[in-house]
């Protein structure tokens, strides 16, 4: 009967066809609203209702306290420190492995290790990290035993900034490191070659060619660094329990109600970290798009 | 040239000593539970725990529906996207990048507020549809990397000249991409399944605030309890992520390609 209508009638099966790719589209379309548009946007316009359901700008007024910003300011601050130094670390371990002339089984072994430990975070990881830093950890008992140094008493503390730091480039530096390496690869030879014909010295074509050239790949990935370590809860829940004031531990608390018992401000910090997180990754779309010039 | 070999050494050989280090005294710890020798008694420990075995399964067969339902509601969009409605490309693109933007915990938030218990579709009404809405999570939360497995995979093979072929061979829609373009895309298809598994298998945010008893929320109990035990699972974690993710290599090795096309 189908092969009746297609044979005879030219127009219809077009329309038919048509209407059977929204059919395949649908189910895609109808997730992306149900899972992921419509509970965003419904959280956040929350941000802006009052307990009486009425416009309000008090929520985000509310975001103005010392205990909040002070959260605010410490999530900036290891989302910041942890994608610029793990930046910087990834860039020199993929510029080591690709154009240090390593061992070529080296680069593939880290390539894998990359995959691997960039999606080794969350609550192992932190334990990971208990284990090798915290008061009973092996480095830390080597450092008291060994070479007498107490770390605990020179200051350092794994359930602080730089505690939380050093835990998340474990997961920062293998992301860097899969994100920058085609970047890199894209250094063409003939530019280091033309460079060395003019003259250049090898630090030469780094400063006025080949790290330029990275520059935008560079900034980009940082963005998507920091906008990655900002949203990260499980890491710091596992490290910590619910005592360290970061922006996500806040929000989980509140929306097991611990604290604040105001869903409000609990959708008005949800909507500040959105607004934190979507400036990070707008500059990271605008620089790839420029970076991608010299991809070609 | 001359290149002084000294300064990638000396970088790579600090980096490694960052990776293996908290691996070794993770491994060396977890081995600490019996005083004055090592054994593998932490392990036992982890093993036996019954909690472990219900929610590691509880966990596995979650992930195993999410990667189902990734895969159907992916595959059909991308396929129909690249052969006939191209122009939904860069709104697709979008709608996948948003996970990324979007953290997890302000999803689940988003889901808490509007699927309670008393809204028109109360998926945390009951256990099941709680499960459910857990599965379509993880569905959103693998997106980014689902749908670029699919899309890199339909990119190598030539879906225009395969579709054409089977419909003069008489098949309809389904067929061809249930029988022809799913089994050729069936390498990137796994290598996004074992993504996804990696990602969702001690996921603890999305799982923890839904309250269902999932792998994630019960590493946490545990690292908040025991001292040992911890070191013992973060060990098994990496070799479970390990093994997730060295599956993708050697699928990588076996990736077929129809005459691609050069677009």
């Amino acid at each position: 009967m189908t092969d009746a209508t297609t044979t005879a009638a030219p127009l219809a099966p077009a329309r038919r066809r048509l209407s059977f790719e929204w059919l395949g589209v649908a189910p895609f379309i109808i997730f992306c609203l149900m899972f992921l548009l419509l509970p965003t946007l419904y959280l956040l316009a929350g941000a802006f209702i009052g307990p009486d359901g009425n416009f309000t700008f008090d929520n985000i007024l509310g975001l103005f306290t010392p205990q909040i910003m002070a959260a605010y300011w410490i999530s900036i601050r290891i989302a910041g420190a942890s994608a610029v130094i793990g930046a910087v670390a990834g860039l020199a371990i993929a510029l080591a492995i690709i154009r240090g002339r390593l061992p070529a089984p080296l680069r593939s072994g880290i390539m894998t290790f990359s995959g691997v430990a960039s999606n080794f975070a969350g609550v192992p990881l932190a334990f990971a990290f208990i284990a090798t830093l915290g008061r009973l950890g092996l480095v830390t008992i080597i450092a008291k035993t060994v070479f007498d140094i107490d770390i605990y008493r020179a200051g350092f503390n794994l359930l602080s900034f730089w505690g939380l730091t050093l835990t998340y480039l474990y997961f920062q530096i293998p992301l860097m490191i899969l994100i920058i390496a085609p970047a890199i690869d894209g250094l063409k030879k003939e530019w280091m070659e033309a460079a060395q014909i003019l003259g250049a010295r090898p630090w030469q074509f780094w400063r006025y060619i080949g790290l330029p050239i990275l520059w935008p790949s560079f900034l980009g990935t940082v963005s998507l660094l920091f906008a990655n370590a900002f949203g990260a809860i499980a890491t710091a829940y596992g490290l910590t329990g619910s005592s360290l004031n970061i922006v996500p531990i806040l929000l989980y608390a509140q929306i097991r109600g611990d604290a604040l018992q105001n869903p409000g401000l609990g959708a008005a910090l949800a909507l500040g970290m959105v607004v934190i997180t979507a400036c990070a990754n707008l500059i990271y779309l605008v620089i790839s798009a420029r970076a991608e010039r010299w991809m070609k | 040239m001359k290149q002084n070999r000294f300064w990638p050494w000396l970088v790579f050989s600090l980096g490694a000593a960052y990776f293996i280090v908290p691996l070794v005294a993770t491994f060396e710890f977890s081995l600490r539970m019996r005083r004055g020798y090592y054994s593998f008694d932490s392990y036992a420990s982890v093993f036996s725990d019954p909690t472990f075995q219900a929610t590691f399964s509880y966990s596995v067969v979650i992930g195993i529906f999410a990667v189902i339902a990734g895969i159907l509601i992916v595959v059909p969009a991308v396929y129909f996207v690249r052969l006939r409605l191209p122009k939904l490309r860069p709104f697709m693109e979008f709608l996948t990048l948003l996970p990324l933007i979007i953290p997890a915990i302000i999803l689940v938030y988003g889901y808490i507020r509007l699927y309670n218990s008393s809204s028109i579709i109360p998926f945390t009404g009951s256990a099941l549809g709680t499960d459910v809405l857990l599965i379509f999570a993880y569905v959103a939360l693998a997106l980014p990397y689902t749908y670029r497995a699919v899309d890199t995979g339909m990119r190598t093979i030539d879906i225009q000249t395969l579709t054409e072929a089977a419909q003069i061979a008489g098949a309809n829609s389904a067929q061809i991409i249930g029988q022809i373009i799913l089994p050729n895309i069936l390498v990137a298809v796994l290598s996004g399944a074992f993504l996804t598994f990696a990602i969702v298998i001690g996921e603890f945010t999305i799982a923890s605030l839904l309250n269902r008893p999932a792998f994630g929320p019960y590493l946490q109990n545990i690292g908040a309890n025991r001292a040992y035990e911890p070191a013992a699972l973060a060990i098994i974690s990496f070799i479970l992520t390990w093994g997730a993710m060295g599956m993708i290599n050697v699928l990588g090795r076996f990736a077929p390609r129809t005459s691609a096309r050069t677009d």
